[in-house]
């Protein structure tokens, strides 16, 4: 029998991905396209959210996004109907979120030229879209009232990665356990620098708060230097 | 799903070192996994037999799972302690102003060849 020989290499399954995002956020800065990673549970009301978001802001900077999900295109279509800005959709082949690989390759389908802000809509999943960075400029996540007040404690890595968190269906408040300074400590306490924005995407209450923080985001991000 | 996405990524880096050292068959592959990564040693192991018996180079390869103790460490007081068991508090001062230290890596230690 041959003798067996050991390779050390002691090296993180995340390192290729962490350099793959370091390299395409500097290729989003250099082309000046600041990429949100919007994440969330299913049925969060995300694509709801981000219709009502998109709706407020389109007339103000340039705009496009991507949808990822194991299958189908509903969202994409969806977007595209409801708000007339271009927005394609990606395939994970199975997989439950989206590295920034997959992120790159799915830029190169929208028209990055003249572009402000792509938005990725990560596969609805709490767990592994939070431990694969997608070279974003930032993460945002969308938390349901329906969902519970204790979803920081549950899942403490995605509120820890995310920079905001909007609260949405807070017309539905009263028919929750869902007590909103509870949520607030429980977020801060996973990342105490979280901007926390309550919402209904259904009601519209909110809204305008989150197009705020998402054009002052955009504009604070171009006046860096590279 | 979540630990057959981190399965390709590490077919993905044995494949490089084994091209890098003209391996032709490996034998076994060694992760350190730590307890708070939120990978579940079983689940990574079902999800590597399929795959890797997809792969000339991996074959019946045996994926080996170390469990590495998670560590915080508390900004208020310098103490360091097992997170599994007091999360984010510290069980010496009761602040919550505490650190991960280690536990939550999914590093590939070394492979046998």
């Amino acid at each position: 029998m041959d003798g067996v020989r050991i390779i050390e290499i002691k090296k993180s399954v995340f390192e290729n991905n962490e350099i793959d995002a370091n390299n395409l956020r500097k290729e989003l800065k250099s082309k000046g396209v600041y990429l949100l990673n919007l994440m969330s549970s299913p049925g969060s009301g995300k694509t709801t959210t981000l219709i009502r978001t998109i709706n407020l802001i389109k007339d103000k900077l340039r705009l496009a996004v991507m949808e990822a999900d194991i299958d189908s295109d509903v969202d994409a279509i969806k977007i595209k109907e409801a708000t007339g800005v271009d927005s394609i959709q990606l395939h994970t082949g199975g997989m439950c979120h989206l590295d920034a690989e997959m992120t790159r390759q799915g830029l190169e389908g929208l028209p990055l030229e003249g572009l402000d802000l792509a938005i990725l809509e990560n596969v609805g999943n709490l767990v592994c879209p939070a431990e694969f960075d997608t070279g974003s400029c930032s993460n945002a996540m969308i938390l349901s009232v329906p969902e519970g007040d204790d979803k920081p404690l549950k899942y403490p890595l995605m509120f820890s990665v995310c920079d905001t968190v909007i609260i949405n269906k807070i017309d539905v408040m009263d028919y929750f356990d869902f007590d909103m300074e509870r949520c607030r400590r429980n977020i801060l306490s996973r990342n105490p620098k979280a901007r926390i924005i309550p919402v209904s995407a259904k009601t519209g209450e909110g809204m305008e708060a989150v197009a705020q923080w998402l054009l002052e985001e955009v504009r604070l991000w171009k006046a860096q230097k590279a | 799903m979540h630990e057959l996405g981190i399965v390709f990524y590490i077919i993905r880096d044995v494949k490089e070192v084994a091209e890098q050292n003209g391996v032709s068959h490996v034998s076994k592959v060694v992760m350190n996994i730590g307890e708070v990564s939120t990978v579940v040693p079983e689940y990574l192991t079902d999800c590597w037999r399929w795959a890797a018996d997809k792969e000339e180079l991996l074959k019946g390869c045996e994926l080996e799972v170390i469990v590495t103790d998670a560590v915080t460490v508390c900004n208020a007081c310098g103490k360091e302690y097992p997170t599994v068991e007091h999360g984010k508090n510290c069980p010496f001062c009761g602040s919550t102003d505490t650190v991960l230290l280690r536990g939550n890596e999914v590093e590939i230690k070394e492979i046998e060849v």
